[in-house]
């Protein structure tokens, strides 16, 4: 234990873009934040990048938006793609696009020192490692910029493979960035999903490691979901579930292909009574959004 | 004979049902019944292979390459240390020097490719996942390696491949090893770009180059 206190339950990281404001925590609605801006295992997108042509990520933006984003992961990172030149560029697009708060995903602090200079409002910052190095260079650019910042808890040496090894590398976040100043509201964690194809109980540690950063540091979280299906037939329906079950676990933002998780998401937040009068439920419904669970497109099927 | 393909037909089986006890047992038997272990290793490359093309078709899925890996990795130990402790091949075929890249943790590729080296023959110093480029180099060094094989899953993570090349021929030591690279994230025109020696884009094509490579080049006089 490094002696940091619990803060009250209910404290919000605020995001914010040029005049849009997204709030994680509290007892409002899960934050979901499109991850398709990435050219991660899409080639045609890294080849758009390599050329500098940025109209697939424009397009990007509004689709995910639409689907209902309401924060966008931008992640430029390509063998061959100039980060420190590109981020910022695809940061200036997307903002021409569409105003969310934008989630800037670099393991470049280069990169993101030039992207931070242009962005429009309060991003987050994706990522910081728990491992002294990666801290150092970090925390300074969160702490100049006022954003908040998204901690991973792994170093350089892997991830812990116990949810108490997790909850002990955020530990160590929290210290290193309140020692920069940064409030305990700034400061996101991501307990990190693993493939659970490739290990039985992989998803088991990862929400017990949510529920315990969540409960003894009272920092809010966050959690890229796609991981835990790779390499398994019927990625969605994996991925929905566990958003179901990360929400449970006190997860308020969710880094996913939003449209495909949206429903389970919007259902769990009605059920954990995030979702006054049902009210985005039953708006989603009426916008057609469920009409593949409902054929006669009727609710009480 | 028959007892033989017997034998390796139940190893197959073993590694292809996932059953980690029985591929250790029948390696053991394999080596009572006096197999060579040459054509035990043939045996479960072939079963692995198969479990990482079907993988690859999408007809069989993570756990099932895990599952099949696992079971490899239990009779592989038994099969190894025979051929470690028999005079007549008491030399490796080279020294490896294997990790994932910086910022990767992914283990599975690399772990099958660790596998299948070791299966082949090789000395396999395998330094784990999330492997500084100053690792991979002091390790190639050290280790007076034949091979370096390097894994990136993530396109993010890929960018560290180059680095490992540089720093390689800044320290001089980049004509006396063999450097190959696979993963998710890995394509031939980056291995092209790179200038790195081979790429495959499957764990068991990758290693079959590897070896071939080497015999070319011992057949050349250059090894």
């Amino acid at each position: 234990m490094t002696g940091v206190e619990p803060l009250v339950s209910g404290t919000l990281t605020v995001l914010s873009g040029a005049c849009s404001e997204v709030a994680v925590g509290g007892s409002g609605p899960t934050v979901l934040i499109g991850e398709r801006i990435s050219p991660s295992g899409r080639p045609a997108l890294a080849e758009a990048l390599l050329r500098e042509d940025l109209d697939p990520i424009r397009e990007e933006a509004r689709v995910q938006v639409a689907a209902g984003a309401a924060v966008l992961d931008v992640n430029v990172a390509a063998p061959g793609v100039d980060e420190v030149r590109l981020l910022p560029m695809a940061v200036r697009a997307i903002q021409e696009e569409r105003d969310v708060p934008l989630c800037l995903d670099s393991s470049r602090p280069e990169a993101l020192a030039a992207t931070l200079a242009v962005t429009r409002g309060r991003p987050l910052v994706s990522s910081v490692r728990a491992d002294e190095e990666d801290l150092r260079r970090m925390m300074p650019l969160v702490a100049a910029y006022g954003t908040s910042v998204i901690g991973l808890t792994m170093t350089t040496d892997g991830i812990p493979q116990t949810a108490r090894g997790r909850l002990g590398l955020a530990e160590r976040i929290v210290a290193a960035a309140e020692a920069h100043g940064i409030s305990r509201d700034r400061i996101v964690i991501d307990c990190l999903a693993l493939a659970v194809g490739a290990e039985r109980e992989s998803a088991l540690v990862t929400l017990e490691a949510c529920r315990l950063v969540r409960s003894e540091l009272g920092v809010n979280l966050v959690l890229g979901v796609s991981n835990v299906s790779y390499g398994l037939p019927a990625r969605s329906v994996l991925n929905a579930a566990f958003c179901t079950l990360a929400i449970q676990a006190g997860v308020g933002s969710l880094i996913v292909d939003v449209a495909r998780v949206r429903p389970a998401v919007l259902a769990t937040d009605l059920l954990l009574a995030r979702d006054e009068w049902a009210g985005r439920y039953v708006g989603a419904y009426k916008r057609g959004l469920f009409d593949i669970f409902s054929q006669q497109g009727g609710a009480r099927g | 004979m028959d007892e033989t393909n017997q034998i390796l037909r139940e190893l197959r089986a073993a590694i292809q049902e996932y059953d980690a006890a029985r591929a250790g047992a029948l390696a053991e038997r394999s080596l009572a019944e006096g197999i060579p272990q040459v054509d035990s290793l043939a045996a479960m490359t072939e079963a692995i292979r198969e479990v990482g093309e079907a993988f690859g078709r999408g007809d069989l899925f993570l756990p099932d390459l895990i599952g099949a890996a696992k079971a490899l990795e239990a009779a592989l130990p038994v099969l190894r240390q025979a051929m470690i402790d028999e005079a007549e091949r008491p030399e490796t075929r080279g020294v490896v020097v294997l990790g994932t890249v910086l910022g990767d943790v992914h283990t599975i590729g690399k772990g099958m490719v660790s596998a299948l080296l070791t299966a082949n023959g090789f000395e396999v110093h395998d330094l784990g996942v999330n492997v500084a480029t100053s690792d991979f180099i002091a390790a190639v060094r050290d280790r007076q390696a034949r091979i370096l094989a390097m894994s990136a899953l993530l396109t993010s993570t890929a960018v560290q491949i180059g680095p490992v090349v540089k720093g390689l021929e800044e320290a001089g030591l980049r004509r006396q090893v063999l450097v190959a690279i696979g993963g998710g994230a890995v394509t031939a025109e980056l291995a092209h770009a790179l200038k790195v020696d081979a790429y495959h884009a499957t764990a068991p094509g990758g290693v079959d180059l590897i070896v071939s490579m080497l015999e070319d080049k011992a057949e050349a006089g250059l090894a």
